[in-house]
């Protein structure tokens, strides 16, 4: 689950990372209010709260002067759309001044199984971006579990960002800080892009990005508390509170697998075949029949959608159970496109009973299924 | 022979007497599995079905049972605490199934687990099976049937697709592992090729993989460098968008890395036969062999 900046900023401050003076507006009105209070009639930044990136380039990010200003540019930002998603909040702080920018950020590494820390002297632009161009500039270290970020190992990264040692010991405590965080809130990444030195010498986080592990939120409601569904497609809210996991597509063949690998080896193979997948679905393992009904209720509300694919490996699943779950649903809303099934495993006779009875055809070949439904999807 | 497990293998099954691991221990003992024990705690001293010792934690189970193999069927929240409880207990191969373990919490398991020189299978996988001998897990016995391919796969339905491919063609398999879909996973595609290749009776490997990360990519190095039997692969996820999970914890491309595409093109540079979809397996494993 992705956080908004101002929420991962909450978090990193409530863990003692120094930054800026900001605070959240749902309005212009409430904008002006905060850039006169923190601004001091002074420039302040005002910030789209999305879950995108590149929203600097997409026009989500302005530099105002005063309070005026600062209702002006929330008036535009708020209601923008950045890569499909509408910004309901901006974040307003006062425009810091910048010595110097560099990166600091924790990964959960796949490779060394372990949380990695990154930090860089080139901070400011995408890691990825600093990673492809001048990856000699990336510093890494995997921190070993059981003794947490060590204070040797963060003070000789914090040299490689500052040759001073008061920079390098502020960057080493904020690092310490980060990496005590990542395990309080369950963070698969945390990111302080930019850490900044003030003309001053103070080191400050000017943005803060956490992504939270999902396997983390049931043990941590505070943090589930933090979902803006808001920011996320309808659809795919609709299908998390099933029990589904759903992923919308621009295609037009919608699909409807068991298992998360299935799934995707079905998009693909509707790829294979000339057409395009309107969705990633995967009704799971142990299917009920109202999963099912759920599902096909969340495909058929995309009016892109000229045909359903329905491949299911009967293992826990069984296919009787989708099978019912079809009727009951088709029972209830008739299909507007055409339905293809495939099944095949678990008690496949049976599911192959109940939906000739209830008129539908039912496949056994993978292959078979997904080229009618590209077919009738054309 | 089999990689892993056999009829050796004396299975003790952790969170026997709840919803899945019930249905799953009477799947595995109709199979043929010799499940030894079961652990559920304060249920010590009960018998499941009549038939299994139930004891109250691990220790009991492997000193009484002599249990050398467990399967974890806990609720995620317990999962990794399970891990650490069979390793503790000496157990050498540990096979979790359980999906929705904290990424954090496998940080912490996976030292210990190589500091006790165990083998840890999952989480978030099938388990695994050695058609015949011995079935650890949840992948369905009726669709596998022994033979000579190993298929070692990081999903779970997929991989049954595969193997009802290989079976209904007359291709059986020596021994089927799940690796799971995790991000941080016990055991790799490599530690799996290095097993089938020293399994003298598997003669041909099928793998599956998936987006995200770098396993598939390391196995084509180690398949280049040092395997001597034929392996076909598959790689899941060629219409997955960037930055999605797609469905699996670990199933994810992060910026430009992690593609289907680029993992196509590492396995073919290793020589390894590249299937454009499930139903390529069994005409290039008989290209191969």
């Amino acid at each position: 689950m992705n956080l908004h900046e101002y929420q991962a900023r909450e978090i990193l401050q409530r863990h003692g990372i120094p930054m800026p003076a900001a605070a959240v507006a749902a309005s212009p009105e409430e904008a002006r209010a905060i850039a006169a209070r923190l601004g001091g009639g002074g420039k302040v930044v005002v910030k789209a709260q999305v879950h995108a990136g590149g929203r600097g380039k997409a026009g989500g990010v302005r530099l105002a002067s005063g309070a005026a200003e600062a209702a002006a540019a929330a008036t535009q930002i708020l209601g923008m759309t950045i890569k499909g998603l509408p910004v309901h909040k901006v974040l307003v702080t006062p425009a810091a001044e910048i010595a110097s920018e560099s990166y600091v950020g924790i990964i959960v590494d796949r490779a060394s199984q372990r949380p990695v820390l990154m930090v860089s002297p080139a901070g400011g632009i995408d890691i990825e971006q600093v990673a492809a161009q001048t990856p000699q500039q990336i510093y890494r270290l995997a921190i070993d579990p059981r003794f947490g970020l060590l204070p040797h190992q963060a003070l000789g990264l914090g040299f490689k960002l500052y040759p001073g040692l008061g920079a390098a010991r502020a960057a080493a405590d904020i690092m310490q800080k980060l990496a005590v965080a990542v395990y309080a809130v369950g963070a698969s990444l945390a990111e302080i892009n930019p850490l900044v030195t003030t003309p001053d010498g103070a080191v400050v986080a000017l943005d803060a990005k956490i992504v939270v592990d999902d396997n983390e939120l049931e043990r941590r409601p505070e943090i589930a508390a933090l979902r803006d569904a808001t920011a996320e497609a309808p659809s795919e809210v609709a299908a998390r509170k099933a029990g589904l996991t759903f992923i919308k597509l621009e295609g037009t063949v919608g699909c409807c697998v068991n298992g998360a690998g299935l799934a995707m080896a079905t998009m693909d193979l509707v790829k294979y075949y000339g057409g395009a997948p309107a969705n990633f679905l995967d009704i799971g393992g142990s299917s009920n029949p109202q999963k099912v009904v759920d599902a096909l209720e969340i495909i058929t509300a995309d009016p892109n959608v000229k045909a359903i694919l329905f491949n299911i490996f009967g293992g826990i699943t069984r296919c009787d159970d989708v099978a019912n779950g079809i009727v009951q649903a088709t029972s209830r809303f008739p299909l507007r496109v055409p339905l293809i099934v495939r099944l095949t495993g678990t008690n496949e006779r049976e599911a192959v009973e109940i939906l000739t009875k209830a008129g539908y055809s039912a496949l056994t070949d993978m292959d078979e299924a997904v080229k009618q439904a590209v077919e009738r999807a054309a | 022979m089999s990689i892993f497990i056999n009829k050796e293998t004396r299975l003790l099954i952790q969170g026997i007497t709840g919803r899945d691991g019930s249905f799953h221990a009477k799947q595995m003992l109709s199979y043929g599995t010799k499940v030894v024990a079961g652990v559920t705690p304060g249920k010590g001293g009960q018998l499941f079905e009549g038939l299994v010792p139930v004891f109250n934690t691990v220790a009991e189970g492997v000193a009484e049972a002599a249990a050398n193999t467990a399967v974890i069927y806990v609720p995620a929240a317990a999962a990794a605490s399970a891990i650490f409880e069979a390793v503790d207990a000496g157990l050498g191969l540990v096979v979790c199934i359980t999906e929705g373990i904290p990424v954090l919490d496998m940080t912490k398991v996976i030292p210990f687990v190589h500091e006790r020189g165990a083998r840890l299978i999952g989480p978030n996988c099938p388990g695994l099976i050695s058609p015949s001998q011995s079935k650890v897990g949840i992948i369905p016995g009726n669709i596998c049937t022994p033979g000579k391919i190993g298929v070692v796969s990081r999903s779970g339905t997929l991989t049954y697709e595969i193997i009802h491919q290989l079976s209904t063609q007359g291709f059986g398999q020596s021994t089927c592992v799940g690796i799971g879909g995790d991000p941080i996973i016990g055991t790799s595609f490599i530690h799996c090729l290095s097993a089938f290749e020293a399994d003298a009776e598997t003669e041909a490997v099928v793998m599956i993989g998936e987006i995200g990360g770098t396993d598939e990519q390391l196995a084509a190095e180690f398949v280049k460098g040092g395997m001597t039997k034929p392996v076909v692969g598959f790689i899941a996820g060629q219409t997955a968008p960037p930055g999605r999970r797609m469905g699996h914890a670990g199933a994810i491309i992060s910026g430009s890395s992690g593609t289907a595409a680029e993992k196509m093109r590492a396995l073919a540079a290793a020589g390894i036969g590249v299937m454009k979809r499930p139903a390529d397996v069994v005409p290039l494993l008989k290209e191969r062999l």
